[in-house]
């Protein structure tokens, strides 16, 4: 990563007061414009110039974004709310633990004091071919360079490649797909609502964005609805170092049992597919099952299926493996920072 | 060092201070005419701002693209704040907004106008007794070279805020989001948790 000293190049900057404001100004600079959250994933990219925006608006300044409110048993989280205030309210950490303990494994504390929720579902991939702007398929050519001979391809995908073969980094999205979360995108005069599981996109839907959001549009709010609330939670992260790591594989699960069997279960993995998968074929097999190791295995060797590794990365395959039984054992959860 | 003898440290800051600030800032920023004086551009946000700095209202010309650590180190001279990786990877460059612990190289300085900052410059107080952190530090003498202090000790300041009687190893991870190059980690551990002790009012000796 280039280590320059020197000012990002220039852009117009405006710090809109209303999402309003917000978004009739994304709406009149339409591609130019480059939302900023807390511009933890946008600044690298903007400082190695790998990317360039003319307009950047700036969205801390606006309140109906930030905070934590009741709805309907569940909590809407603003966009803007950060890291930290996810990971420490008290009403999510009750009932819905997964997701403060998501949130609470993300970066560095500094990073979670600033990087929102909104930006943290929203974040580019981290493939460093991508990032170090080699003109590949993500970034409109047409050859994916991580996927070669000779490519360093250790933290890529198994599972879901499409020419491109990165993977979604978020800490918090599988947590928020196993709850079911919605999420609130608005543009101009119009706010659409779509789950969790679908905000996220693959390549072989669009190579070049990890979500469905569209220029113009801004993600406004996260729905938690009060399904989850007060079920077996499990999150469990694998990185290299225990602080400001990015997840090599990352599972979150939301399992409600009657009488020892399992009557609903929820499970997703990050960092394996471009996008965080909700493994619904898992959920099927185990429901109405008992509890256990037995279950556990079971869903484990189902949820690889059809993995396919690429030359430095074929650990992801006994890793994510061995993630899923956890998330559907249970347990004490996993790593801690 | 004789009286007379002008520190290179001391020499930058007078530049940054004095009436030639525009030729040093285009100095550091390699000639770019961006951070040396021209008129707003059309739309967008006023450029000319007034900080909160260490209890001190400061009125600065600050750049849309401008990160607080630049405007900290060459537009207001307050060159405690150290710049490692410029890219939210290290933690010299951790200042207080609003009492919570951020990376100034990965903040636009714009987007905290209207917070409260405190840099390690703003610690001590103003008849010079130094915080409780700092006098741990001083203490146990917990760094080497001491480039990753002023982040260390910002980040435990903030932290202890939350938690002001952390065990050792809670204060680890409060201060995980900093880096040592000098791999003094154990030393400055133990110099902050003597300050955490010291700030809670615990006697020295
Ligand atoms: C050193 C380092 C380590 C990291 N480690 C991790 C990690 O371990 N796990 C992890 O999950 N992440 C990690 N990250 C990424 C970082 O935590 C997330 O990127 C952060 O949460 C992003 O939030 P932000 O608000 O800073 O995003 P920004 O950079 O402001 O935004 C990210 C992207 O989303 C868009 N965006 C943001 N908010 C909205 C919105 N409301 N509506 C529409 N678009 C929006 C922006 O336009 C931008 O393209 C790391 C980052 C760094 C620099
Ligand atoms: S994995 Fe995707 S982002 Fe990385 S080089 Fe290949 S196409 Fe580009
Ligand atoms: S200089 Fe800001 S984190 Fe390294
Ligand atoms: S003491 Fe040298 S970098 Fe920490």
């Amino acid at each position: 990563m280039a280590i320059v000293h020197d000012v990002i190049p220039p852009f117009q900057l405006y710090q809109p007061a209303s999402v309003d404001e917000a978004l009739d100004l994304l709406d009149a600079r339409g591609q130019d414009a480059w939302a900023l959250a807390g511009g933890m994933d946008s600044f690298d990219w903007l400082k190695d110039r790998t990317k360039r925006t003319s307009v950047v608006v700036e969205l801390g300044q606006i309140a109906e974004l930030q905070g934590i409110r009741e709805s309907g048993g569940g909590f809407e989280i603003g966009a803007m709310t950060t890291l930290t205030a996810v990971a420490e309210h008290a009403g999510i950490r009750e009932r819905f633990s997964v997701l403060a303990e998501a949130a609470e494994l993300v970066a560095s504390p500094q990073i979670r004091n600033q990087g929102t929720l909104g930006g943290n579902v929203s974040q580019d991939a981290r493939c460093w071919y991508y990032r170090r702007g080699w003109h590949c398929y993500r970034a409109g050519g047409n050859i994916c360079y991580a996927d070669t001979p000779t490519a360093v391809n250790r933290e890529h995908a198994i599972l879901g490649a499409d020419r491109c073969v990165a993977v979604s980094p978020s800490d918090t999205a599988p947590a928020l797909i196993a709850l079911d979360a919605q999420m609130v995108i608005r543009r101009k005069g119009a706010e659409r609502i779509v789950q969790a599981a679908d905000y996220f996109r693959g390549p072989d839907i669009d190579i070049t964005r990890m979500t469905v959001l569209e220029p113009g549009e801004l993600l406004t709010a996260i729905r938690i609805p009060a399904t989850w609330a007060g079920a077996r939670f499990y999150f469990e992260k694998v990185r290299d170092r225990q602080v400001w790591d990015f997840p090599l594989v990352n599972v979150a699960s939301a399992i409600k049992a009657d009488g020892g069997r399992i009557a609903d279960a929820r499970i997703a993995v990050g960092a394996v597919a471009a996008r965080p998968l909700r493994l619904q074929a898992v959920e099927q097999a185990i429901a109405g099952r008992p509890l256990g190791d037995e279950t556990a295995a079971m869903a484990a060797e189902l949820a690889i299926q059809g993995a396919v590794p690429l030359r430095h990365n074929a650990y992801k395959v006994p890793l994510m493996r061995n993630l899923v039984r956890r998330a559907v054992r249970g347990g004490p959860m996993g790593a801690t920072t | 060092m004789s009286q007379t003898t002008v520190s290179r440290r001391n020499f930058i800051k007078g530049v940054i201070a004095g009436s030639v600030a525009v030729s040093s800032a285009a100095y550091l920023f390699r000639g770019s005419p961006l951070l040396s004086g021209q008129a707003a551009r059309t739309g967008g946000v006023e450029r000319l701002l007034t900080l909160t700095v260490n209890g001190q209202a400061r009125r600065v010309d600050v750049a849309p693209q401008e990160t607080l650590a630049n405007t900290l180190r060459y537009k207001l001279g307050l060159t405690g704040t150290k710049l490692g990786c410029d890219r939210a990877e290290c933690g010299a460059c951790t200042v207080l907004v609003d009492d919570v612990p951020r990376y100034a190289c990965s903040v636009l300085t714009h987007a905290v106008r209207t917070k409260t900052i405190v840099t390690i410059e703003g610690l001590a107080a103003a008849d010079g007794t130094l915080h409780p952190v700092q006098q741990g530090v001083v203490d146990e003498q917990g760094f080497q070279c001491a480039f990753c202090m002023s982040g260390f000790i910002m980040a435990a300041v903030g932290y202890l805020k939350k938690h002001p009687d952390p065990t050792r190893e809670e204060l680890a991870r409060g201060v995980s989001g900093n880096l040592c190059r000098c791999q003094d980690y154990d030393k400055i551990l133990t110099a902050l948790h003597r300050g955490a002790a010291l700030s809670r009012g615990v006697a020295r000796g």
